[in-house]
C-alpha cells in the first residue's frame, strides 16, 4: 500500500517535469519579449528610451541568456520556493499570486461541492426512473447549463442578483474589505458574493457528471446481485444505495483529477467577467503582456493543483474499492 | 374404405389431413421480417437503431438544414454582413405583423421613429402605428456575390422598397441587423467544429493507434503526453497557443490557426479511446493472419483495426463538437479568438460583454440562442448515434 504511494509520487515527477517544459516552450513561443513591449508603451508616451537602462534590465532578468539556460534556472528557482519575478507589477510572482490562490482554491472547492450536491440527487433519479419525464427534464436541464457560454451567464445573473439582492457589481467582496486582513466580516461578504461564480461554473459541469453518474448506476441496477438482492426482499431504499450506489461511486472519486482543471479553466472567463480577484483575469493579463515568469509559474501552479487532484482521487480509490488495492495498480 | 361416404359418429373425430404441399424445413424458414433482419448489413442495423431515437433524428435533421443554409447565408440574411444604418443605431427588435386596424395586409412592420432621450443619452425608438412597411419576398435587396462568383441582389425577404427596415432582432452599436450578423456568422461557428474535430481525430487515431498496436515504451511516451495534455486547464492553454498567432496574421489564417489550435488539445480523449481498444483486438488471430501475409503495420491499423470501432469513433466526435464551438467563443471573448471582419457567433458575443448591453440592449445576447440549440442538437444526436453504434446489442 505504502508502496503503491510512493511509486504513484515518484510518477508524478517525470510529468510535472514534462509539463515544466511544455509551459516554458510555449511562454516562450511568441515573438520579442516583455521588454520590447515596454520600450513600446514608453515610446508611444513620448519618452525616450535611454538603451543602457535595457541593457540594464535585460541582464538584471536574464533574458539575454539561451534559452536552456533560463529555463534551468527557472526549474531551479521553482525547486527551492522562487517563482521568478513579474515585471508587470515589479514584485515577487509568489506576492503576486499569493492572495488570489487562496481564493481561487476556495472557489473550486465549492464549485466542487456545488456540482455534486447538484448532480448526485439527479443522477440518481434520473437513473432509477429512466425514460420518465423527469429523466428527461432535469437532462435537459443540465445540458442547457452546458450549452450556455458561461461568461453570458455570468454576466445575467450579475445583473439580477444587483436588482434582486442589491450585491455590489463585481468583485468577490465588498470593496472597503479589499486590502484588508482576513475577519468575520470578509468571511462573510465573500460568502455572500461567491455563488454567482460558483453557480455559474458549476452549471456547465452539472450536466456531464448527471449523465455519467446515471450510465454508472445503469450498468450496476442491471447487475444480477441486485436482482438477488430485490428477489430476498430486500427495501428498494436498501437495495439501492447499499451496494450498487457505491459500486458507482468509485467513478465520482476518479473525476476528482479531471474536474479540476476544468474548473480552473471555467474559472477563468467568469472572474474576467465578474472581475473577481482570482488568478484567472491575472493570468491572461500576463499572457497578453508576455509577462513570462508571472504566466509561466502560473500555468505551473495549475497544472501542479490538477496533477496533484489526480494523485488524491488514485490514491483515495485504492483506499475505498478492494478490487484495486488487490490489483495493485488504478483502473483509471 | 373412403372418406365422406359414411358420415363421424358424435365420439368419433374426424381424421384431418392437410391437403397443402409438405416442406420439411417449414419450421427453421425465416418470416419476411426476420429474414430481413438477419440479411441487414452492419450500417443498415445501425440506421434502424438510430431511428428510434426520435430526438436524434431531429436534432441531425436540424444541423442538416443549418449546415444547408451557410451554402446560401446571402440569400437568406435579409441585410448584408457589414451593412450599416445609421440612422438606426441599437434599434430594439421589430415585431412582425399580420393586421392592420382589423385588416389583414400580409406580414409587415410599423415604422418607428428615433428621439434622442438628451437627459440620458440614451436613444430612444418609438414604433409610429401609422405607417406601415410590409415585408417584401424574394426580392431585390443588397447585391453580394454568391459564393464569390455570381452577382445577385435577391433575398428570401427584405423591407419595404420606400426607405423601411427590417431589423427582426434589433440592430448593434454600428447599426448592422443582428439577425444577418447571425445568419451569417453560422458560417463560421459551424465549420469551426467540424475542422477542429478533423484535426483532433486525425491526431487522435494516429496516435492512439500506434500506442495501442506497439505498446511498450511508444505505448508510455503517448500516455504521459496525454496525461500532461490533460492536466493543464484548457483555457489557459488555448489562451497561450492563441497568443502564439503573429498579429500579422490575416483573418483567415487566424482562423484556420484556432481551429488546429482547438484541434490540437481535444485529441487526448479519443486517443485513450482507440489506443485501449486496440490493446485488446492486436491479439486476434485475423491481426496475425494479416502479419503473416505481410501486411505493414499501417495498413493493419488503418484497414483492419480502427474500421471494426470506427462507429463509436464518430459517435464521440460528435460529442466533442461542442466544446469546440463553446471554446471557439471564449476565445473570441477575450479577443484572443476570431476578429472581425471574420464573423462567428463568438464575435458577435463579444458584444454583449458588459453589463450595459443587458440592462439596455439585451437583444445583442441573442446569438448565444443558435449556439445553445446547436449545441443542444449535437449532443442529442451524438446520444443516438453512441447509442446506434453497437447495433447488435
Amino acid at each position: 500500500m505504502l508502496l503503491y504511494i510512493l511509486k504513484r509520487i515518484l510518477i508524478m515527477v517525470p510529468t510535472l517535469l514534462l509539463i515544466s517544459m511544455l509551459v516554458f516552450v510555449l511562454i516562450e513561443l511568441p515573438p520579442g519579449d516583455y521588454l520590447e513591449s515596454y520600450i513600446a508603451e514608453l515610446q508611444m508616451q513620448g519618452e525616450t528610451v535611454d538603451p543602457k537602462h535595457i541593457e540594464y534590465l535585460r541582464s538584471e532578468y536574464g533574458l539575454d541568456k539561451p534559452v536552456l539556460e533560463r529555463y534551468v534556472f527557472w526549474l531551479y528557482g521553482m525547486l527551492h520556493g522562487d517563482f521568478g519575478y513579474s515585471f508587470e507589477y515589479r514584485m515577487p510572482v509568489t506576492r503576486v499570486v499569493g492572495d488570489r490562490m487562496f481564493l481561487t482554491t476556495l472557489l473550486s472547492i465549492s464549485t466542487i461541492i456545488f456540482t455534486w450536491l447538484i448532480a448526485f440527487p439527479i443522477g440518481i433519479y434520473s437513473a432509477t426512473h429512466q425514460y420518465s419525464w423527469g429523466d428527461y427534464g432535469w437532462t435537459f436541464i443540465g445540458l442547457i447549463g452546458l450549452a450556455t457560454p458561461n461568461f453570458l451567464l455570468a454576466l445575467v445573473l450579475l445583473y439580477l442578483a444587483n436588482v434582486w439582492f442589491g450585491l455590489s457589481i463585481g468583485g468577490i467582496m465588498e470593496p472597503e474589505y479589499l486590502n484588508q486582513a482576513m475577519s468575520w466580516a470578509k468571511m462573510k461578504s465573500i460568502l455572500s458574493h461567491l455563488w454567482i461564480p460558483v453557480i455559474v461554473i458549476g452549471t456547465s459541469g452539472t450536466a456531464g457528471m448527471i449523465r455519467r453518474l446515471r450510465a454508472n448506476l445503469l450498468d450496476e441496477l442491471q447487475k444480477q446481485y441486485v436482482v438477488t438482492a430485490r428477489a430476498k426482499g430486500l427495501h428498494p431504499f436498501r437495495s439501492l444505495v447499499k451496494y450498487p450506489l457505491r459500486m458507482s461511486l468509485n467513478f465520482f472519486v476518479a473525476d476528482i483529477g479531471n474536474i479540476l482543471p476544468n474548473i480552473i479553466s471555467g474559472s477563468v472567463l467568469v472572474a474576467i467577467v465578474l472581475s473577481l480577484e482570482t488568478t484567472g483575469p491575472v493570468l491572461v493579463a500576463a499572457l497578453q503582456s508576455q509577462d513570462m515568469y508571472l504566466a509561466g509559474s502560473f500555468m505551473m501552479f495549475l497544472a501542479a493543483l490538477s496533477v496533484t487532484g489526480v494523485l488524491i482521487s488514485d490514491i483515495a480509490l485504492v483506499f475505498l474499492d478492494p478490487r484495486i488495492r488487490l490489483q495493485g495498480g488504478s483502473t483509471k | 374404405m373412403s372418406r365422406g361416404k359414411t358420415p363421424p359418429s358424435a365420439d368419433e373425430t374426424e381424421h384431418f389431413v392437410s391437403q397443402a404441399p409438405f416442406d420439411p424445413r417449414s419450421i427453421e424458414q425465416l418470416s419476411e421480417d426476420q429474414e430481413k433482419l438477419y440479411l441487414a448489413s452492419q450500417w443498415k442495423l445501425m440506421w434502424w437503431k438510430f431511428k428510434r431515437h426520435r430526438l436524434a433524428v431531429v436534432s441531425g435533421l436540424f444541423l442538416a438544414v443549418l449546415y444547408a443554409s451557410i451554402l446560401i447565408s446571402e440569400f437568406l440574411a435579409p441585410y448584408n454582413l457589414h451593412s450599416r444604418h445609421v440612422d438606426h443605431i441599437y434599434a430594439p427588435p421589430q415585431a412582425v405583423h399580420l393586421f392592420h386596424d382589423g385588416r389583414f395586409v400580409g406580414p409587415f412592420v410599423y415604422a418607428t421613429s428615433f428621439k434622442l432621450d438628451m437627459t440620458n443619452f440614451k436613444r430612444v425608438y418609438t414604433e409610429d402605428r401609422t405607417r406601415i412597411y410590409p415585408i417584401r419576398a424574394l426580392c431585390r435587396g443588397d447585391t453580394y456575390r454568391l459564393w464569390g462568383q455570381f452577382e445577385s441582389d435577391l433575398h428570401l425577404f427584405c423591407p419595404a422598397a420606400s426607405g423601411g427596415t427590417v431589423f427582426l432582432l434589433g440592430t448593434d452599436r454600428l447599426g448592422r441587423d443582428v439577425l444577418s450578423r447571425i445568419i451569417y456568422g453560422a458560417r463560421i461557428s459551424l465549420t469551426i467544429g467540424l475542422l477542429g474535430v478533423m484535426v483532433s481525430f486525425l491526431l487522435g487515431i494516429t496516435l492512439g493507434g500506434i500506442a495501442g498496436y506497439y505498446g511498450g515504451m511508444v505505448d508510455l511516451a503517448v500516455q504521459r503526453m496525454i496525461e500532461v495534455l490533460q492536466s493543464l486547464p484548457t483555457i489557459p492553454l488555448w489562451l497561450v497557443l492563441a497568443a502564439i498567432m503573429p498579429l500579422t496574421w490575416s483573418p483567415l489564417l487566424v482562423y484556420f490557426g484556432i481551429t488546429f489550435i482547438l484541434g490540437l488539445l481535444d485529441w487526448t480523449g479519443l486517443a485513450r479511446a482507440v489506443r485501449s481498444k486496440l490493446l485488446s483486438l492486436r491479439e486476434e488471430d485475423y491481426v496475425l493472419a494479416a502479419q503473416l501475409m505481410g501486411a505493414s503495420p499501417s495498413r493493419i491499423i488503418g484497414r483492419h483495426l480502427i474500421p471494426g470501432f470506427m462507429s463509436h469513433l464518430i459517435a464521440s466526435a460528435t460529442i466533442s463538437i461542442p466544446t469546440m464551438i463553446l471554446g471557439e467563443t471564449a476565445l473570441s471573448f477575450l479577443q484572443l479568438g476570431l476578429r472581425p471582419p471574420i464573423t462567428s457567433w463568438g464575435v458577435l458575443l463579444v458584444e454583449a460583454q458588459n453589463i450595459n448591453v443587458v440592462v439596455l440592449y439585451p437583444w445583442l445576447m441573442l446569438p448565444v440562442l443558435p449556439v445553445i440549440m446547436v449545441i443542444l442538437a449535437f449532443n442529442f444526436l451524438g446520444d443516438g448515434l453512441r447509442d446506434a453504434a453497437d447495433p447488435y446489442k
